[in-house]
C-alpha cells in the first residue's frame, strides 16, 4: 500500500470511529472502543509522518496530526457517553469560553508570565550563573556551597511559597520571588557541572597558550557548559510558570493565571480552568520553543543535535 | 558524571566548607530575624509599658524596618522568641520539629508509645504519608519515562509528534489539575494514594525523558559506524552501546525526578487534606503557625536529600560495576 494510501486508510478508520461513537451513546465496551480508537488513530499518525518523511513540514505535521487525533478522540467520547462537564468539558466548549474571554486571559498572562515569571526567571539564573563563577574560582565554596547547593536542588520549594507571600505581599513581586528559588538551584547544580564537563587535555592544551582564566572560560569552558545550561534552562523554564502560578494560590490579586483558576474551581466552571491552562501550555511552550532554537544555533556541534 | 563522582570523593574532605557555610547561613537567619521581626517586636513592648521611637503604629507601619531597629535597640530581646513570627529563628524551628516528632511519639497521648501507631499530629507519620506516594509516583514516572524515551529515539513519528506534546504537557499548571485528578479517578474508584502518585508520575516522568533521549542519542557517528561494521542489528546497538551510553544521563535525570516526585506528591495533598507535609504547610499557612510550615519544609528537605543519595549511591555501583572511570 502507497504512504498516501495508508494516510487516507487510517485517517478514515479513526473518523469514523468517532462519528460511530456518537451513534452508538451508550456506556458498553467504552475501553475497548477507546483502544481501538487510539490504535487507529496512532497509526494515521504514523502513516503520516511516514508520507511526509524527512521533509522539514514533517516536523510540524506530525504533533499537529496528533493534536488533532486526541482532540477529536476527546470530543468524540465527552460527547457520546455524556460525560459531565464538570469532569471533563470537550474541546469545543474550552474553545468557546477561551475566545469570549480574550482579554481577561491576556491581563492574567501579563500578571503571571510576564510581570511574575519571566521576571523570576531572568533575576534567578543570572543569580545562578553568578554564584557558579563564584564556586568555579574558589575551591573553598565549591567544597562548602555545592553540597548545600544540591541539597537545596532538592527541596521542594513548593513549600516556601505561603512563606514569600507572606513576606513580599500578594503582587507579582511575592511571585517572581518563589520563581528566582525556585529557578536558582537547578541552574547553579547544571552550570557548575558543565564547567567542569571538559578533559584534562583540553585544559592543558589551553595552558599551553598560555590563556588567563577568562579566556579559557570564554572559548573552551562556557561553549563546553551550554548543553548542560541549556538543560537547565529547560527545566527551569517550565519550573517558573508552575512557581509563578502555584504562589497565587498561596494570595493574589485578583487577576493572574492561578487567582483565575482557584475561582474557576469554586465555581465549578472548568471549561474556564482549561482555557486558562491553554494560556499557561501556549506560553511554556513558546519559552521552550525559543531555548531549543537557541541551543540548535550555539550547540550545533554537541552530537545530540546532529 | 565526573561531577557527582568528585562529590562523593570530596565529601569527607570537605566537612568543613559545608560547616562554614552553613554557620554562616544560620548566622545571616539570625541576624534577619531581627528586621524581619522588628514591627511586630516594638507592638509587643509598647504593650509592655515601653517607650519606642516613632511612638504612633501608622508611622511604625511607614518606616523602613532598618530604621526602627537603629532607633529601638534596646528592645530587640523578644525579636528571637515570638509566637507566629514573621521569620522564626532556627532554634524555634528546632523546637517545632523535636516537639513534633520525638515528644509527640514518646509522650503524645497518640503517640507510639501509648498506642502503638505513629501519632497523626506527628511529622514521621506525615512524613510517611508522603514518602509512599512520592516513591510509588516516582517508579510509575521514570519507567514511562524511559519507555516513552526509547520509543521516541527508535521511531521516528513518535519523535516529531510526542516530543513536543510531552514539553507542553510540563507546562500545564498540575496544582490547577490535582482536584481534577482527584475527582476523576475517585468516580472510577482509586484512593488518594494512586491520586498523588499520578501527579507525582506526571511530574516525574519529564526529566527522564529528556535526560534518556540525550542518553539514547549521546553515542556519535564513529561509535555507531563501529557498530554498523560489526553489523550488528538494531537491539543489539541498543543493548550493547546506547543504553550503557545512557547510563550517568539516566541517573542526572533520575535525581531530577525524584525531587519533582516529592513536589508532585506535596503538591497532591493541598485539595486532599489528608494527612501529609503538604497539609501541614497548608494548615499553617492558614493559622499563621509559621514554625509548623519551616519544620514540615525541613522534613520535606530531609527526606529529599536522603532519596537524592540514596541514586547517587546506586549511580556510583552501577557506574563501577559498569567500569565506567571515576
Amino acid at each position: 500500500m502507497s504512504e498516501a494510501g495508508r494516510v487516507g486508510v487510517f485517517g478514515a478508520l479513526f473518523l469514523l470511529g468517532a462519528v460511530l461513537s456518537l451513534l452508538l451513546a451508550n456506556g458498553g465496551l467504552v475501553l475497548l472502543w477507546i483502544v481501538l480508537m487510539a490504535v487507529a488513530g496512532w497509526k494515521f499518525v504514523d502513516a503520516l509522518a511516514g508520507a511526509f518523511d524527512t521533509t522539514r513540514p514533517a516536523r510540524l505535521v506530525a504533533p499537529l496530526a496528533l493534536g488533532v487525533v486526541v482532540l477529536v478522540g476527546w470530543e468524540g467520547i465527552v460527547r457520546a457517553f455524556g460525560v459531565p462537564p464538570v469532569i471533563l468539558p470537550a474541546p469545543s466548549q474550552i474553545t468557546g469560553t477561551f475566545m469570549s474571554n480574550l482579554s481577561l486571559l491576556g491581563a492574567d498572562f501579563i500578571q503571571t508570565i510576564l510581570k511574575g515569571a519571566m521576571s523570576g526567571f531572568v533575576i534567578g539564573c543570572l543569580l545562578a550563573f553568578g554564584v557558579a563563577i563564584l564556586v568555579d574560582r574558589y575551591d573553598f565554596l565549591r567544597r562548602g556551597l555545592l553540597p548545600v547547593g544540591n541539597f537545596m536542588a532538592a527541596l521542594p520549594i513548593v513549600g516556601t511559597a505561603p512563606i514569600l507571600v507572606m513576606w513580599f505581599g500578594f503582587d507579582w513581586q511575592s511571585k517572581a520571588a518563589v520563581v528566582v528559588v525556585m529557578v536558582f538551584f537547578p541552574m547553579l547544580v547544571n552550570i557548575v557541572a558543565g564547567l567542569s564537563d571538559t578533559t584534562s587535555m583540553q585544559r592543558d592544551l589551553m595552558r599551553t597558550y598560555s590563556a588567563s582564566y577568562w579566556q579559557t572560560m570564554r572559548q573552551l569552558r562556557l561553549p563546553a557548559a551550554l548543553p548542560f545550561i541549556f538543560n537547565g534552562l529547560k527545566v527551569s523554564a517550565t519550573l517558573a510558570l508552575i512557581g509563578a502560578i502555584v504562589a497565587e494560590f498561596f494570595g493574589s490579586p485578583t487577576v493572574g493565571l492561578g487567582f483565575r483558576i482557584n475561582a474557576s474551581l469554586g465555581q465549578l466552571a472548568l471549561d474556564m480552568v482549561w482555557s486558562v491552562i491553554v494560556v499557561a501550555a501556549l506560553a511554556g511552550s513558546l519559552l521552550y520553543g525559543v531555548l531549543t532554537v537557541l541551543e540548535k544555533v550555539l550547540t550545533f556541534w554537541h552530537p545530540s543535535q546532529r | 558524571m565526573s561531577a557527582a563522582g568528585t562529590k562523593g570523593r570530596s565529601f569527607g574532605a570537605s566537612f568543613v566548607p559545608i560547616l562554614t557555610v552553613v554557620a554562616a547561613i544560620l548566622v545571616v537567619w539570625y541576624v534577619a530575624v531581627v528586621p524581619m521581626n522588628i514591627k511586630e517586636v516594638l507592638t509587643q513592648a509598647e504593650r509592655a509599658g515601653a517607650e519606642i521611637v516613632p511612638p504612633s503604629a501608622a508611622e511604625r507601619r511607614d518606616a523602613g524596618r532598618l530604621g526602627l531597629v537603629l532607633n529601638n535597640l534596646d528592645h530587640l530581646g523578644a525579636s528571637w522568641s515570638m509566637d507566629r513570627a514573621r521569620l522564626p529563628a532556627p532554634h524555634q524551628v528546632a523546637g517545632e520539629l523535636w516537639k513534633s516528632t520525638w515528644v509527640e511519639e514518646t509522650t503524645g497521648r497518640r503517640g507510639i508509645v501509648r498506642s502503638g501507631s505513629f501519632s497523626n499530629r506527628s511529622l514521621i507519620y506525615h512524613g510517611g504519608v508522603t514518602l509512599g506516594a512520592t516513591v510509588f509516583g516516582f517508579l510509575i514516572g521514570s519507567a514511562l519515562g524511559v519507555l516513552l524515551a526509547v520509543g521516541i529515539v527508535y521511531n521516528r513519528a513518535m519523535d516529531m509528534s510526542v516530543m513536543p506534546w510531552a514539553i507542553i504537557s510540563q507546562t500545564v499548571p498540575i496544582v490547577a489539575l490535582a482536584p481534577m485528578i482527584i475527582v476523576v479517578l475517585y468516580s472510577v474508584g482509586l484512593s488518594g494514594l494512586v491520586a498523588k502518585a499520578t501527579i507525582s508520575a506526571y511530574l516525574s516522568f519529564f526529566p527522564v525523558v529528556v535526560g534518556m533521549v540525550k542518553g539514547l542519542r549521546s553515542p556519535d557517528a564513529m561509535q555507531m559506524d563501529l557498530l554498523r561494521t560489526y553489523s550488528a542489528n538494531s537491539s543489539q546497538s541498543f543493548w550493547k552501546l546506547r543504553l550503557p551510553a545512557s547510563v550517568p544521563y539516566l541517573f542526572a535525570s533520575l535525581k531530577i525526578a525524584i525531587a519533582a516526585s516529592l513536589v508532585g506528591a506535596i503538591v497532591g495533598e493541598l485539595p486532599v487534606q489528608r494527612g501529609g507535609l503538604g497539609a501541614r504547610m497548608l494548615g499553617g499557612s492558614y493559622y499563621g503557625q509559621t514554625e509548623q510550615i519551616w519544620a514540615a519544609l525541613i522534613v520535606a528537605a530531609v527526606m529529599a536529600a536522603g532519596l537524592v543519595w540514596l541514586i547517587g549511591w546506586i549511580e556510583r555501583r552501577t557506574l563501577k560495576s559498569m567500569g565506567a572511570e571515576q
